[in-house]
């Protein structure tokens, strides 16, 4: 989605970070976040909507696993999976240089 | 055991609400707000775990403390909905949202739809939208601190809603989003508490286990798994089992999807982003927020099964006392299988009802509505009766009204917030009167907060038809107007102002005909009030950009059109207008209820706002550099962004407002760079 740029952008202003490495920093970006959502759809609407009968099978303790993903696991994840994009992201930014850390 | 005169409950509960009260006003003298910047996003300078906080109390509202529980309690599998839309859009707003918001660095939302998409006429679609959808919610919010103060009080409604409409004004005029957000992290505390102490020892009671989460997926004190225990007792007596829902897949499916997207385009959970340092704070922010959400939200779930567990073994076939009922003898007294004495004292206050249908002088619980002899069951009783069931003492049960109160008010707060810069910052100063000052636009802020909370209160004594439709319409809206218009204004460069304008106003208006249509009917009042609206929203789009429209061209055709709307808004409330009936459930589209289509009302939108843009004009260059700029956290990153800087560098903390209002062109980013 980081789409086509006029070139003369480059030059017109100038970036502590070059075109090509906002790129790759975009498009690293971008991965991380896809294959974060991807693991977001799989838990709720995964896991606790669409293939929860199967799930279901199984239990974890007295509750159908399914179920349980429904009401209390895909929670959980979302947690997760917000501090390590959190984390994830805040060292691909240190890679490129564009972190905040010095506000 | 009267204490001052006052029955032990009624006086912890004083106790409780008067202290708490005390302590929010303590709070707002302490956080005076004193420039716009404060007003709107607290100075930019509040820690991201105590923004956590105040966002998750900020989103608590009286709804998902009183009645979620209870909610679940009856819906089994099917309550997950809201368990997972209710928190999965913060993953959304943590990967996508917030932390672009934070570094594009404004104050509002129509802020943000405004720059983005270079134009007047996007701004007020985004403030109508920001306005109906916080509106909608307020009314709930401040019918719930009402109903809370009647039930436990014993003071009539309209003094309930007057009293919590005075507090949160006070706190919310004077110390703006900065005496908002410190309130809300005292709230969050007491809300917490309050809903945690009588989980814990309900868990206890009924599994053994302190911890309510393990409780859940534990075993009753027979032994066997509490889950399939319940399960099998709901099917004996007629009911659905409990981890099976009566909803069709897809519409689990949608209202789920709904939820989280709506919540991650609410105005209100927004904002509360922009309060941080930095954007790498939002994102951290995000994540403490669902942290304290999650506390209550995997709770809840777990008091839903005890409640309900707990509720079908205490009361089904137990026996029932007239004189209990009258008040001249204790349950205690009633022997083993006797009815007990909360089923009694929430039968005086209207919760719970009993028919004894076949006159065995014992209560059947059932399905079947022939048999059943609870004929009320409200579903707020699961929560605030748990400390009676838990035999807790009375200053837990003062403890709960608290809590209650502290979410009702916390989130109203909120809206009023949203309100009030939609009124003063977007709509007076960055469309109508450009040349307001800062202490100008600060007053009108505080007026427009009176205002709102006038407006609240009426709202809240008189409740409008659409109360209980409130989560449909400010999910649905959200997830059909904002979501699409800020999602697509980041991650697509390409994205322009008719687009935006388009889809936002395609989401808007198909969704909230389709839950009108469902929910509450095409009325001729309710035909007469969007009228209305229109006429106003086409008034305030003519006078908002006519600058740009070169001389008085057209005006003529627009006051036409206006004027036309405005008598038929008129004729409606007159009840001139034909009326009609609710559309049948049957004829869902798809299947979908109307809480639900705000996912469709999103994929409409998406749909329209990328083929208008493409067939359009693309953006100008600066609004494209600025979506690079919000791409990256840093504020070092394309230092010289055209040759217009004109202020001083700023320091190293970002100073979010150099600028002088409209006068300003779009697409430079308010941070110091």
């Amino acid at each position: 989605m980081a789409d086509q740029d006029n070139t003369e952008d480059v030059g017109a202003y100038e970036h502590d970070i070059s075109e090509s490495a906002f790129r790759q920093y975009w498009r690293e970006n971008l991965t991380l976040m896809g294959v974060l959502l991807a693991i977001w759809f799989l838990v709720s609407f995964g896991a606790g909507i669409l293939f929860r009968d199967f799930l279901d099978r199984w239990s974890i303790g007295g509750a159908p696993l399914g179920f349980w993903f429904a009401q209390q696991g895909a929670i959980y994840v979302f947690v997760i999976l917000i501090f390590v994009y959190s984390a994830l992201m805040h060292r691909i930014e240190q890679r490129f240089d564009v972190d905040d850390d010095e506000g | 055991m009267e204490i001052f005169g006052l029955s032990p409950t009624l006086f912890w509960t004083a106790v409780f609400v008067i202290s708490t009260f005390g302590l929010y006003i303590a709070i707002a003298i302490w956080a005076r707000a004193g420039t716009t910047n404060d007003f709107y996003v607290a100075g930019h300078d509040v820690h991201p775990v105590f923004n956590g906080m105040a966002t998750a109390a900020d989103w608590m509202s009286a709804a998902s403390f009183l009645s979620m529980a209870g909610l679940i309690a009856f819906m089994g599998y099917d309550g997950s909905v809201f368990l997972m839309g209710w928190t999965g859009g913060y993953v959304l707003l943590a990967l996508l949202l917030a932390p672009y918001l934070r570094k594009f660095g404004k104050f509002t939302v129509p802020d943000f739809v405004g720059d983005r998409y270079y134009s007047q006429t996007a701004r007020i679609v985004a403030v109508i939208c920001a306005l109906f959808i916080s509106f909608t919610y307020i009314a709930g919010q401040m019918r719930g601190v009402g109903i809370a103060f009647t039930n436990f009080l014993n003071v009539p409604i309209e003094v309930g809603v007057i009293i919590g409409a005075i507090i949160v004004l006070f706190y919310a005029t004077l110390g703006g989003m900065k005496g908002i957000t410190y309130t809300q992290v005292a709230q969050y505390c007491v809300l917490i508490f309050a809903f945690m102490v009588p989980a814990i020892f309900l868990s206890l009671q009924i599994t053994g286990s302190p911890i309510p989460q393990l409780g859940f997926v534990g075993n009753a004190q027979d032994g066997t798994p509490l889950l399939q225990n319940l399960d099998r007792t709901l099917v004996d007596l007629g009911f659905q089992p409990y981890t099976e829902g009566a909803k069709a897949k897809i519409d689990v499916f949608a209202i789920t999807l709904a939820l989280m997207v709506g919540t991650a385009g609410l105005p209100h959970v927004i904002i509360r982003f922009f309060t941080v340092p930095k954007a790498s704070d939002a994102r951290k922010s995000a994540g403490w927020a669902l942290v304290f959400i999650a506390i209550l939200y995997t709770t809840a779930p777990a008091v839903a099964v005890f409640a309900r567990s707990n509720f079908i073994e205490t009361v089904n076939e137990s026996d029932y006392s007239i004189d209990v009922r009258r008040g001249e003898a204790l349950s205690a007294d009633m022997g083993e299988d006797a009815t007990p004495q909360w089923f009694y004292n929430w039968e005086r206050a209207g919760l719970l009802g009993f028919t004894d249908k076949n006159a065995d002088g014992r209560i059947q619980y059932r399905a079947d509505e022939e048999t059943n002899e609870v004929t009320t069951l409200d579903r707020d009783i699961f929560v605030l009766a748990n400390p009676e069931i838990g035999n807790l003492p009375a200053w837990v049960i003062g403890l709960v009204v608290a809590g209650g109160l502290a979410a009702a008010l916390s989130t109203a707060a909120g809206l009023l917030m949203v309100i009030s810069s939609a009124v003063s910052h977007d709509l007076c100063r960055k469309v109508l009167f450009k040349r307001m000052s800062d202490g100008q636009e600060l007053l009108v802020a505080r007026l427009a907060a009176v205002g709102a909370v006038l407006i609240a209160i009426y709202a809240g004594i008189n409740p409008p038809g659409f109360v209980a439709a409130v989560v449909a319409f400010a999910f649905g809206l959200a997830a059909a107007s904002f979501f699409p218009a800020i999602f697509l204004g980041i991650f697509w460069k390409r994205m322009n102002k008719e687009g935006a304008i388009a889809g936002m106003s395609t989401g808007l208006v198909v969704t909230g005909l389709y839950i009108i249509h469902y929910k509450i009917g095409f009325g001729s009042a309710v035909i007469g009030a969007l009228a209305l609206l229109a006429a106003i929203s086409c008034a305030v789009i003519y006078f908002g950009t006519r600058e740009r429209i070169d001389g008085t061209k057209g005006s003529l055709a627009f006051a036409g059109i206006a004027g036309v709307l405005a008598l038929a808004g008129i004729a409606g409330f007159a009840g001139l207008l034909p009326s009609l009936a609710i559309g049948d459930p049957a004829s869902w589209f798809l299947g979908i209820s109307p809480e639900g289509f705000g996912a469709v009302g999103m994929a409409i939108s998406f749909a329209v706002s990328i083929a208008v843009a493409l067939i359009t004009a693309a953006p100008p260059q600066d609004v494209q550099d600025l979506v690079e700029d919000i791409r990256i956290p840093s504020i070092r990153t394309h230092v010289e962004h055209g040759p217009k800087t004109a202020h001083a560098p700023a320091p190293a903390k970002q100073e979010p407002r150099p600028e002088t209002g409209g006068a300003k062109p779009p697409g430079r980013p308010a941070g110091g760079q």
